[in-house]
C-alpha cells in the first residue's frame, strides 16, 4: 500500500470554536479584539497537510492489525466494529503556529492562549475537511465511515504513535516528527484511524467516539 | 578522481529513487529499507547497477535512515559497510565507462531539534558524526546530505561531516510548494548558511516535480557561487486502479530538468518515483551539452532560519538594545536570569522595523558563554531576525556561532594580530559576516587614512585565511564628538574611503557619536544621515528613537530606494496614529480600570504619571491589588473568562514593571519563593506561564525552570532556595509519571516543600494518587493555595522557616 500526501487550502475559521478552546463562553469586547488581532497576525502561517494510507483491517481475537499498526485497544475495536478496511492518516497545520505560541508564551500569555486556541481549531477543521472527503469518496461506493479515532482516545495507547509514524513516513511526507515522549512536532497535528464499513454509523463526531472522562473540551450537543 | 575536479568540466549525473523500487520488490510499509543492505544485498546492488548503467556518475548508498536513533552501533556499522559494499560492487559491475562515485547518503533523523522538538543540537551533530566516520572508513567518495527539511538539522549534519572527514560534502534540502523548507528557510537563506560553512555543492531534492521546483532552482542559481544540485520527484503519486503512479513521465521529466541544466544546474538526478529510465532519458537529452559556468556572486549577507539580509543595497538597521552597557534594568535582568525581559527587547525592536538584532550579554558577574548561547537560542525561538553575536570572549563567540541557526553577523575582529588569529578561523569554520574594527596594537588612528590602512591590513589577512571581502564589514569607529570636535569628520571620511577605495561594506555604532551631549537623538540622526551619504551600509542604532527611524526612511525615499514612498508613508502614518489602546475613554481612565480592561500600555503610562505624586507601594496597594482582586473574583465567579483574566494580568505586570524600574533593588515586600516547571518530557508550557504570571502579580517570588525539566533540576533548585512551594505542570498522560517521580524525589529530599500540580490530564483524585499536596483546577486556585501557605509561613516567621 502506498502513502499519499495532500495539501489543502485553508478551511473557514470558526470563531466561536476558537473562543471555546480559549476557555471563553462570552467574549468581552477586549477578548474579541484580542481574537481579531491574533487572527490578523497568523494569516499565512498555516500549511494544511495530510498523509494517509488505506489498510486492510485484520482482527484476531482482541488484536487489531492495520498494516504495521497493531493494538489491543477495546475502544478502537468497538469503534471499528464491522469494518474491513481503514484509512490511517496524519495531519498537521505546520510549525508556524508553534512559533507564534512560543513567541508569546514568554511575553504575552493571553496571546499565546489565543494562538493555542486558533491552532486547535485549525487542526480540527483540517481533520473535518479530510474526513468529509473520505466520507464522500467511500459513499460513492456505497460505504460508510466511522468517526476518526486517535491514539490517546480511551485505551488506545499513545505508544501506537510509533507505528503510525513507521507506516506513514510522516517526517518526509508532511514534516511531522515524533519525540521521545511521543509528542508530535508541530504540536498542532493529529494522527487517527477512520474505519470503512458497509453499515451506516451512529456516532457522528470523534468526541462521541472518545471515552475519556471529564475532558474540558468535549463538544456538547 | 576527486568529484570536485570532475565537476569543474562536467555536468554530474546522480541516481534516482530507491524507496519506490524497493516497494515494488516487496518492501512493506513500516519495514526498514536499510536492513535490505544485508537481507537483499543482490536487489540493492542491482538497483545501484541499473542507475550506473543508465548513466549516473554517482549513486547514493541505501542509508537514508541509517542513524543511531534507529539502529544500535553494531547494526549501524554493519548497515553502512554493507551499503557501501553493494554500491561499490555495482560500480565495478556496471558497463558504464564514465566516472563513477559512491556517495554516503545521509537523510534527516526524523526528529525535530530543540526548541520545537526534543533533539539537542550537539546530540544531532554526534549522531551524524558517527554515520560520517563509519562511511569514510567504508570507503565512500563523498558525503551526500539530502532531503533535509530543517535549517538547523542541516547545519548539524554539515558540521558533523566537516569535523569528521575530509571528503567532499553535498547538501540538498526539501523545499515545499511555498518555496521554503518545512521550518521556513528560503533558498537564499540556505545558500548563505551552507556556502558559508563550506559545502561543496548545494541544492534541492524530493517533495515536488521538476517544474514545480523550477522557481526554487532559479532563485538558488541567482545567489549560489557553488554548483547547484537538482534531484526532483517524478511529480506527485496518484492511485490508479489500486496502483501507485507518479504523474511525470521520463521524457517530460528529462525535458524539464534539461531546461534547468541550461539555466545553470550542474548536478542532476531524481528522487521519489524516478527510476533508471528517468536517468537514462535525462542522460540522452543532455548528450553533448556543455555545462554552464558558475559565476562568483559576491553577495554580502547574513541569514536566519527563514531569510537573508543583504548588505550594500539599502541601508541595514541593527538594533542595539540587547546590551547591558549603561542599562541598569538590563543588567539586573541578566543577573537574575530574566530571559523574558531580554526576549521582549528582541520582539519590541523587531516591531520597530530593525533588520538584525545585536546580542551582547557581557557582564563580569555572569558566565558569558552560557548566557550568550542561551540568549541566542531563545531569541531564535521568538524572532526570525538574523542576529549579530557581539562579544569579546572568543569562547562565547564560538559556542554561539555553533548553535546559531543560519549565517550570523559577528562583532568583532580588529587589526590586532591576536584578534585576527583567533576570530578568522571561527568565521571560516562556521560561516559568518564579521565586523572588523579599524584599530590595532597602536590604537585607533585619528586620521581617516590611518583607519583605511588598518582596513587594508585586515582584508589581506582575511583573504589569506580564506575569508572573502564580501564577508567582512568595516567599522571605522564613531567616537564622542564632545571629546574631539574633529571625531565625526574623521569617521565620515573613513566610511567614504573604505567604501570607495576598498569597495567594502561599512557599519557604525552611531549612538557613540553623541556621548556626553544633551538630546542625543538630534546629533545621532544627523550623523547617521551624513554617514549614509558617505556610503555607510549598516548602522547599529536605537530603534526606539523616532528621529533615527525618520532619518532612515527619509534617506531611502530620497535615494530612490523606496518604491512609491510606501515605507516612508507607512512609517509616518504609524507614528502619527500612535495612540494608547483605551484612547476613547482615556480622560477618565484610572489604573484600576486599565488593569480590569487589560490595557497593557495604558496601565504602564498611568503608573508612570501616578509615580509623580504617589509612593510606589501605595500604588500597588490602593490601585493594582484591588483591580487584580476584582478580576480574580470575576474569574472565580465565572463572570470573566481566561483570556480576559490574562489580559488584565499582563496590564498589571506592565504597571509592576514601571514600579520596579523606579524602586531600589530591594523592591519592597515579597511573598515566599515558588518554584515552577513543566515536567520532564513535556514541552507544553502555556498553562505554566499563566500560573507564573498570576503568581507574580500577587507578589510571589517565582523561579521559572522552564519546560521539559528533569526531576533532579527541580530538586536542586527547591533545596537551594529552601522553597516552600513548587508548582508542576503536565499536559500529557505520558508525562504524568515524570510528575510523580519529581514529587517522590521532593518528598524525600525537601520534605518541607508543598507540591501543587495542574494540567489538562489531571484530576483531583489523580493528583492525590501521585502524592501531590494540591491540585489546581485553574491558575486562580493555585494562587489562592499559595496565598494560604504564605500566610501560614508569615505567622510562623518566614525567616526562621527558610534559613
Amino acid at each position: 500500500m502506498s502513502v499519499f500526501t495532500k495539501i489543502y487550502s485553508a478551511p473557514e475559521f470558526n470563531k466561536s470554536e476558537i473562543l471555546r478552546y480559549a476557555g471563553t463562553k462570552e467574549a468581552s469586547e477586549q477578548t474579541s479584539e484580542l481574537l481579531e488581532s491574533c487572527l490578523n497576525e497568523c494569516s499565512g502561517v498555516f500549511s494544511y497537510k495530510v498523509c494517509f494510507a488505506e489498510e486492510k483491517l485484520i482482527i484476531n481475537g482482541g488484536t487489531i492489525s492495520m498494516g504495521s499498526i497493531k493494538t489491543d485497544s477495546k475502544a478502537l475495536l468497538k469503534n471499528l466494529d464491522g469494518c474491513e478496511r481503514a484509512v490511517i492518516f496524519a495531519s498537521t497545520v505546520g510549525l508556524g503556529i508553534d512559533r507564534l505560541i512560543f513567541k508569546y508564551s514568554s511575553v504575552s500569555p493571553s496571546r499565546a492562549l489565543m494562538f493555542q486556541a486558533i491552532g486547535a481549531e485549525r487542526i480540527e477543521a483540517l481533520c473535518d475537511m479530510f474526513s468529509a472527503e473520505i466520507c464522500e469518496k467511500y459513499a460513492a461506493e456505497g460505504l460508510y465511515i466511522t468517526p476518526r479515532f486517535s491514539p490517546g482516545y480511551g485505551d488506545f495507547s499513545v505508544d501506537a504513535q510509533k507505528d503510525f509514524f513507521g507506516l506513514l513516513d510522516c517526517p518526509r511526507k508532511i514534516g511531522l516528527s515524533l519525540n521521545e515522549s511521543l509528542i508530535m512536532t508541530p504540536t498542532k497535528s493529529v494522527t487517527a484511524v477512520i474505519g470503512i464499513s458497509e453499515k451506516a454509523q451512529k456516532k457522528s463526531n470523534s468526541c462521541e467516539a472518545c471515552t475519556l472522562d471529564g475532558c474540558a473540551y468535549k463538544k456538547r450537543k | 578522481m576527486d568529484i570536485r575536479d570532475y565537476l569543474k568540466e562536467n555536468i554530474l549525473f546522480l541516481d534516482g529513487g530507491m524507496g519506490t523500487l524497493l516497494q515494488e520488490k516487496g518492501l512493506k510499509p513500516g519495514e526498514l529499507p536499510e536492513m535490505w543492505n544485508m537481507s537483499h544485498s543482490d536487489i540493492i546492488r542491482d538497483i545501484h547497477k541499473a542507475y550506473f548503467d543508465a548513466g549516473a556518475n554517482v549513486v547514493n548508498t541505501n542509508t537514508f535512515g541509517a542513524n543511531p536513533f534507529k539502529f544500535d552501533d553494531a547494526l549501524l556499522k554493519e548497515i553502512i559497510r554493507n551499503a557501501v559494499k553493494n554500491a561499490r560492487a555495482a560500480a565495478d559491475m556496471s558497463e558504464n565507462t564514465g566516472e563513477k562515485f559512491v556517495a554516503l547518503d545521509i537523510g534527516p533523523t526524523g526528529k525535530m531539534l530543540k526548541p520545537y522538538g526534543d533533539l539537542d543540537f550537539e546530540d544531532a551533530v554526534r549522531a551524524f558524526a558517527k554515520v560520517v566516520r563509519i562511511g569514510e572508513k567504508s570507503g565512500v567518495d563523498l558525503i551526500f546530505i539530502e532531503t533535509m527539511n530543517d535549517c538547523l538539522e542541516t547545519k548539524a549534519a554539515l558540521l558533523a561531516a566537516k569535523e569528521n572527514c575530509g571528503l567532499p560534502v553535498f547538501v540538498s534540502n526539501a523545499y515545499g510548494e511555498d518555496g521554503k523548507l518545512m521550518t521556513g528557510a528560503s533558498p537564499e537563506a540556505m545558500t548563505a548558511m551552507l556556502e558559508g560553512m563550506g559545502a561543496d555543492a548545494i541544492g534541492m531534492n524530493c517533495s515536488l516535480g521538476p517544474d514545480s521546483l523550477a522557481p526554487v532552482v532559479e532563485r538558488m542559481l541567482a545567489v549560489s557561487s557553488v554548483p547547484v544540485i537538482l534531484k526532483p520527484n517524478a511529480g506527485l503519486p496518484k492511485s490508479v486502479n489500486g496502483k501507485t503512479v507518479y504523474d511525470v513521465l521520463p521524457v517530460d521529466f528529462a525535458e524539464s530538468v534539461l531546461k534547468l541544466i541550461k539555466s545553470g544546474v550542474r548536478i542532476a538526478g531524481g528522487c521519489c518515483g524516478t527510476t533508471p529510465e528517468y536517468i537514462k532519458a535525462l542522460k540522452n537529452i543532455t548528450a553533448g551539452l556543455k555545462p554552464k559556468e558558475i559565476s562568483y556572486k559576491n553577495l554580502s549577507c547574513v541569514s536566519s532560519y527563514t531569510h537573508t539580509v543583504y548588505f550594500g543595497k539599502s541601508p541595514v538597521l541593527i538594533g542595539e538594545r540587547i546590551n547591558p552597557t549603561g542599562k541598569k534594568r538590563f543588567k539586573e535582568a541578566l543577573k537574575n536570569n530574566e530571559i523574558n525581559y531580554i526576549l521582549g527587547e528582541g520582539i519590541n525592536q523587531q516591531e520597530k522595523g530593525v533588520h538584525i538584532l545585536d546580542v551582547n550579554v557581557g557582564l563580569p558577574e555572569i558566565d558569558e558563554a552560557e548566557t550568550l548561547v542561551k540568549t541566542v537560542t531563545e531569541l531564535q525561538a521568538v524572532t526570525n531576525l538574523p542576529l549579530q553575536i557581539d562579544t569579546s570572549d572568543t569562547l562565547a563567540m564560538e559556542k554561539a556561532l555553533r548553535r546559531y541557526n543560519g549565517k550570523a553577523m559577528v562583532n568583532s575582529v580588529n587589526g590586532k594580530k591576536e584578534s585576527m588569529e583567533k576570530i578568522f578561523p571561527l568565521i571560516k569554520k562556521y560561516g559568518g559576516f564579521v565586523v572588523a574594527l579599524t584599530l590595532d596594537e597602536n590604537g585607533i588612528p585619528q586620521s581617516a587614512e590611518g583607519r583605511l590602512a588598518i582596513a587594508e591590513k585586515i582584508l589581506k589577512t582575511a583573504e589569506s585565511c580564506g575569508i572573502a571581502k564580501k564577508d567582512i564589514i568595516f567599522d571605522p569607529l564613531a567616537m564622542a564628538v564632545s571629546a574631539d570636535k574633529n571625531a565625526a569628520a574623521a569617521t565620515l571620511e573613513a566610511v567614504r574611503l573604505i567604501t570607495e577605495r576598498l569597495g567594502a561594506n561599512t557599519v557604525l555604532g552611531v549612538s557613540n557619536i553623541s556621548f556626553g551631549l544633551p538630546e542625543r537623538d538630534a546629533i545621532n540622526s544627523c550623523f547617521f544621515t551624513a554617514a549614509l551619504e558617505n556610503g555607510l551600509s549598516a548602522a547599529i542604532m536605537n530603534p526606539y528613537s523616532e528621529r533615527m527611524l525618520a532619518s532612515y526612511y527619509s534617506f531611502r525615499a530620497l535615494h530612490g530606494l523606496d518604491e512609491n514612498f510606501t515605507d516612508y508613508i507607512n512609517f509616518m502614518q504609524s507614528t502619527a496614529e500612535k495612540k494608547p489602546d483605551g484612547s476613547a475613554e482615556k480622560t477618565e481612565l484610572t489604573l484600576c480600570r486599565a488593569i480590569e480592561k487589560g490595557f497593557k500600555e495604558d496601565a504602564g503610562s498611568i503608573t508612570k504619571e501616578l509615580l509623580k505624586s504617589e509612593e510606589p507601594l501605595d500604588i500597588v496597594n490602593t490601585h493594582i491589588i484591588p483591580a487584580l482582586d476584582t478580576v480574580g473574583k470575576g474569574f472565580e465567579e465565572k463572570r470573566i473568562y481566561l483570556p480576559q483574566l490574562l489580559m488584565s494580568a499582563e496590564a498589571a505586570q506592565s504597571a509592576f514593571g514601571v514600579i520596579k524600574e523606579k524602586m531600589s533593588s530591594d523592591g519592597g515586600k515579597v511573598k515566599c519563593d515558588f518554584v515552577i516547571a513543566t515536567v520532564h518530557g513535556d514541552i507544553h508550557d502555556i498553562g505554566k506561564n499563566i500560573v507564573k504570571l498570576l503568581l507574580e502579580n500577587y507578589g510571589f517570588n517565582v523561579t521559572d525552570l522552564g519546560k521539559d525539566v528533569p526531576p533532579e533540576v527541580i530538586e536542586k533548585k527547591v533545596i537551594e532556595l529552601h522553597a516552600p512551594l513548587v508548582g508542576l505542570s503536565a499536559l500529557m498522560t505520558t508525562t504524568v509519571p515524570a510528575m510523580e517521580k519529581t514529587i517522590k524525589l521532593l518528598k524525600k529530599s525537601a520534605p518541607w516543600c508543598k507540591t501543587a500540580v495542574g494540567g489538562a490530564v489531571l484530576t483531583k483524585e489523580y493528583a492525590s494518587s501521585i502524592g501531590a499536596d494540591f491540585y489546581g483546577r485553574d491558575a486562580m486556585e493555585t494562587v489562592r493555595y499559595a496565598e494560604k501557605i504564605n500566610a501560614c509561613l508569615e505567622e510562623r516567621n518566614y525567616d526562621k522557616f527558610t534559613r
